[in-house]
């Protein structure tokens, strides 16, 4: 795209046929989804994609989140070569193995999950890390498996463990396979624990289901973004049973902490200094500056 | 008992009705027709084996929700002596979809907990349809816990469509509940055998089946989510889940060829639900056999025989690197 085409109003635009509707806008403004506020992309990127106007925090992919959340030096990735298969042949209206590939085109990811072992102002850590954008963040047996490879890394280093929920839940297409995962990742988490490794569980939106319901409230310090959307059960599966009006802020971070579900709520921005601090607490180690 | 038939056992139904017409007649005539009666028993037995030998994944739904089907509290009255139960979760309240307590096994104390389903409209409700809400999966912990203090093993039965979607359960930690309770099966230091008997619905099931020996019912089913949920969800139809059935894999036959239980433990003809005393010692059977496999292990050698086999769930591919 030009320059000229890129400073044209939408209106005189001409609909390019090859353009793909992408749900991230392309270009130079962006509008904030909560307040609708016509952001400066660079503005709102420089600002971890936190609305400078509203605090709305959207969602992140995995390597960006990753990149925000660590220190540039020494990240090494952890179980990039684990990779999916169809081990069922699943098929509904489409094969699974074409909805695997569209997700990696469409993301350039093998899978829902990216672990890296990095550091969070120099203190070493292991950040298992849910790529939503990848069939909707849904935890198969690449996930479990790149979760547990994560966490052996951990302990053999004997550093903590982070992992960054943001997924709908287990994926349908392996069937009984992402069910065990649940159980396969809460097993290894116990392991941490017995090594008196700290496991901290950082809930972005959203954050439901099978995930929801394993490991994720399993951390020794559980953390959640502002308003994001965190459950067992969809808030739409909960409204047709139970036939009522869901209450307001039902089910979002603001509703957890009040009904005594986490620990605490933590604005993105100060995100790496307040891991950063809770592990030096944890590690009775010096506090930690930026 | 008069038996439910099934949608799909159309004929068998019709068959049994005309043996049962000759029954009363026979009662006050003159004529010995007791001959033709067993000619029709011995073919109404014939064609349940028949159709019970090539049931469909959604038909095996179909027999593991059979409201005559036994329950946990069934098989606890069959299987095990001098039970107890507890109730309660400390905190909140008696979750009724869940039940467990203290009882005998084969004269062995242990620990039984199951979900309960209803048999009537007023249980059904009572037990909200085997649907546990977190305190119920509270006291699953509380008893394991239990257990583990005084080295008892853990015998559990699921039995859900799954876990309670409402709004008071998600309020006290749906979530948290069932997360903790995989943490904890995870580490108990005691035996842990778990049977599905009926549905296995997903996390909810999942909730009190992490075990040393995972076993299955011939027609009972495990999933992820329910056929329909599957259904609604990928097809955008409630009507497809006969297909998502089929390729979720959610038989005992299919489960224990992709290696995710134990064992299988036959069923009499016709499904549990037509002799539930015949279920019961089969199932005690296999019971003390799975016990028997563990029972020896120290607590240590049991643990990390366990977590072995929990992590060695999943598929995948891995790339040279």
């Amino acid at each position: 795209m030009s320059w000229l085409q890129k400073l044209l109003p939408p209106k005189i635009k001409r609909n390019d046929p090859g353009a793909r509707n992408k749900s991230i806008p392309e270009g130079l403004w962006s509008k904030c989804p909560a307040c609708e506020a016509v952001l400066y992309r660079s503005d709102l990127e420089s600002n971890l994609c936190v609305c400078p106007k509203c605090g709305h925090h959207q969602r992140l992919r995995a390597r960006v989140r990753l990149d925000q959340l660590l220190d540039p030096e020494g990240r090494f990735e952890i179980g990039a070569e684990v990779v999916p298969v169809d081990a069922l042949k699943f098929k509904d209206s489409r094969k699974y193995p074409e909805r695997l590939s569209t997700a990696t085109a469409d993301t350039g990811e093998a899978d829902a999950m990216v672990v890296m072992q990095g550091a969070i102002l120099t203190m070493p850590v292991v950040v298992a890390c849910f790529e939503f954008d990848f069939l909707g963040g849904s935890m198969g047996s690449v996930v479990g498996e790149r979760f547990v490879r994560g966490a052996r890394v951990a302990l053999e280093q004997r550093i903590p463990f982070i992992c960054i929920t943001a997924t709908g839940g287990a994926r349908m297409q392996e069937g009984l396979f992402s069910l065990m995962q649940m159980a396969k990742t809460t097993a290894i988490i116990t392991q941490l624990s017995q090594r008196k490794l700290p496991f901290i569980s950082l809930l972005t939106d959203p954050t439901m289901g099978g995930v929801s319901a394993s490991f994720a409230f399993m951390g020794d310090v559980v953390i959640a973004e502002p308003g994001a959307l965190i459950g067992f059960a969809g808030p739409r599966v909960i409204e047709q049973t139970v036939r009522e009006t869901l209450p307001e802020g039902f089910q979002r971070s603001e509703f957890l902490l009040e009904k005594g579900a986490i620990d605490m709520i933590v604005d993105r921005r100060e995100l790496r200094q307040r891991i950063a601090e809770l592990l030096a607490l944890l590690g009775r180690q010096p506090a930690v500056h930026a | 008992m008069k038996t439910t038939f099934l949608d799909f056992e159309h004929s068998i139904a019709e068959l049994e009705g005309k043996i049962e017409q000759l029954r009363f007649v026979q009662d006050d005539s003159a004529v010995d027709i007791s001959e033709e009666i067993g000619r029709l028993e011995a073919k109404s037995l014939t064609m349940t084996k028949d159709l019970y030998g090539k049931l469909t994944p959604w038909q095996i739904a179909q027999v593991a929700r059979h409201p005559q089907r036994p329950y946990t509290l069934d098989y606890v009255q069959h299987i095990f002596t001098d039970f107890e139960e507890l109730h309660g979760d400390r905190a909140f309240a008696d979750d009724k979809a869940i039940v467990g307590g203290l009882a005998r096994f084969n004269g062995q104390s242990c620990v039984v907990i199951g979900h309960q389903k209803g048999r009537d409209t007023k249980e059904k409700i009572v037990r909200n349809f085997g649907m546990p809400r977190p305190e119920g999966y509270r006291k699953a912990m509380r008893l394991m816990k239990l257990a583990e203090k005084f080295g008892l093993p853990v015998f559990t039965f699921v039995d859900t469509p799954g876990a309670y979607p409402g709004i008071g359960a998600e309020e006290r930690g749906q979530s948290e509940a069932i997360g903790h309770n995989l943490y904890v099966m995870a580490e108990l230091k005691v035996p842990l055998i778990c049977t599905i008997i009926g549905e296995g619905g997903s996390g909810g099931a999942l909730a009190i089946a992490v075990g040393d020996q995972v076993m299955m019912l011939q027609y009972s089913t495990y999933s992820v989510i329910s056929p329909e949920g599957c259904a609604s969800i990928l097809w955008k139809s409630a009507d497809k889940a006969a297909e998502a059935a089929e390729t979720m894999g959610i038989t005992a036959a299919r489960l224990k060829s992709l290696g995710l239980i134990d064992k299988i433990v036959n069923e009499p003809v016709g499904g549990a639900h037509r002799d539930h005393r015949a279920m019961a010692q089969s199932l005690k059977r296999a019971l003390t056999d799975a016990l028997r496999q563990v029972d020896s292990l120290s607590p240590t050698d049991l643990v990390a025989q366990r977590m072995e086999k929990l992590m060695s769930y999943g598929r995948f591919k891995e790339l040279a690197s």
